[in-house]
C-alpha cells in the first residue's frame, strides 16, 4: 500500500497534482501535506488528477474537501480528474460531485478551471 | 487474489490487528479475499473493502492506540457477515476537541458504511469500546 504525489506546474497559473495508488486512513497525511504546500505558496488553482488512484475512503475524500475549502477562500477551485468507475460512485453516493468539478480528462479539467 | 471456490457450509475468518493506520490495507485486502471466495461482484467487493475500512478508520480515530481490533468474517451461501470490535475504551470526543470538520468526515465514514452495506447495526459505547456488525448479501450479480 503506498500513494505516490507528484506537482506540477502547468500553464494559467495553476499545478496539477498527480496522485497514485491508495488514499487512506494511512496515506492521506501525506496527500494533505502536498495540497497544504502548494496551497501555502499561493496557488489556489489546482487540478488533481486521480486517474492512478485504486481506492479512497472518507480520510481522504477529506483532505480533498479541505483542499478545496482552502482555495476558495482565495477565489480558487480545485477540479478533480476521474476515470475510475468505483471512485465515481464514491464521489456521487457522497454528494462531491456537486461541490467538485470531476472530468474524464486533464485537459477538460485544466479548461474548466475559474 | 485467490480464486472463487464454493462455499458449501457456514466459515468463519478471523482476524486482529493492531489498532493504528497502516494496518488497515491488511483488513481490506483480508475481507476482499474472503469476498472473492464468496464470488461477490468486483463491484461489491469494493463496497466491502471501504466498508471494513471504514470501520476501523473509526476505531483507530476514537480509541486507545494500545487495543487490537478484531474482524470476523461469516460466511454462509448467500452473504457475508462481518463484525469489527475493539475493547479500548474511547477517548471521548470532547476530550479530543475534533473539529466541525473532523466530525463531519466521521459522519461521512458512517454514511459510507451505511451506503455500501445492506445490513447495519453500530453501537459505540466510551466504556466498551465499538461493536460493529455489517452484512453484504449476495446480490447474484456476478
Amino acid at each position: 500500500m503506498d500513494i505516490k504525489v507528484n506537482v506540477r506546474e502547468a500553464p494559467g497559473d495553476c499545478y496539477v497534482v498527480d496522485l497514485s495508488g491508495e488514499i487512506d486512513v494511512y496515506t492521506s497525511p501525506k496527500v494533505k501535506d502536498a495540497i497544504g504546500e502548494i496551497i501555502d505558496r499561493g496557488v489556489y488553482h489546482l487540478v488533481i488528477n486521480l486517474e492512478k488512484v485504486r481506492y479512497i475512503d472518507s480520510t481522504g475524500l477529506g483532505v480533498l474537501i479541505g483542499g478545496l475549502k482552502r482555495v476558495r477562500e482565495h477565489g480558487g477551485s480545485v477540479n478533480l480528474v476521474c476515470t475510475n468507475p468505483q471512485i465515481k460512485k464514491i464521489f456521487d453516493i457522497t454528494g462531491l460531485v456537486k461541490i467538485f468539478g470531476i472530468f474524464e480528462s486533464e485537459d477538460a479539467a485544466m479548461k474548466a478551471l475559474v | 487474489m485467490n480464486q472463487p471456490v464454493e462455499i458449501t457450509a457456514e466459515d468463519l475468518v478471523e482476524l486482529r490487528i493492531p489498532c493504528r493506520a497502516e494496518w488497515v490495507a491488511l483488513a481490506r485486502l483480508a475481507v476482499a479475499a474472503v469476498a472473492n471466495r464468496l464470488r461477490f461482484s468486483i463491484e461489491d467487493i469494493e463496497d466491502v473493502k471501504l466498508a471494513v475500512a471504514e470501520a476501523c478508520t473509526a476505531v483507530i480515530q476514537h480509541a486507545n492506540h494500545g487495543e487490537a481490533i478484531a474482524l470476523t468474517c461469516e460466511t454462509s451461501l448467500d452473504a457475508l457477515r462481518i463484525r469489527v470490535r475493539d475493547a479500548g475504551r474511547h477517548v471521548g470526543d470532547r476530550a479530543r476537541s475534533i473539529d466541525l470538520d473532523e466530525a463531519r468526515i466521521a459522519g461521512l465514514g458512517v454514511f459510507l458504511i451505511r451506503t455500501l452495506m445492506d445490513e447495519v447495526t453500530y453501537d459505540v459505547d466510551p466504556e466498551t469500546g465499538t461493536d460493529l456488525v455489517m452484512v453484504k448479501r449476495l446480490h447474484g450479480n456476478h
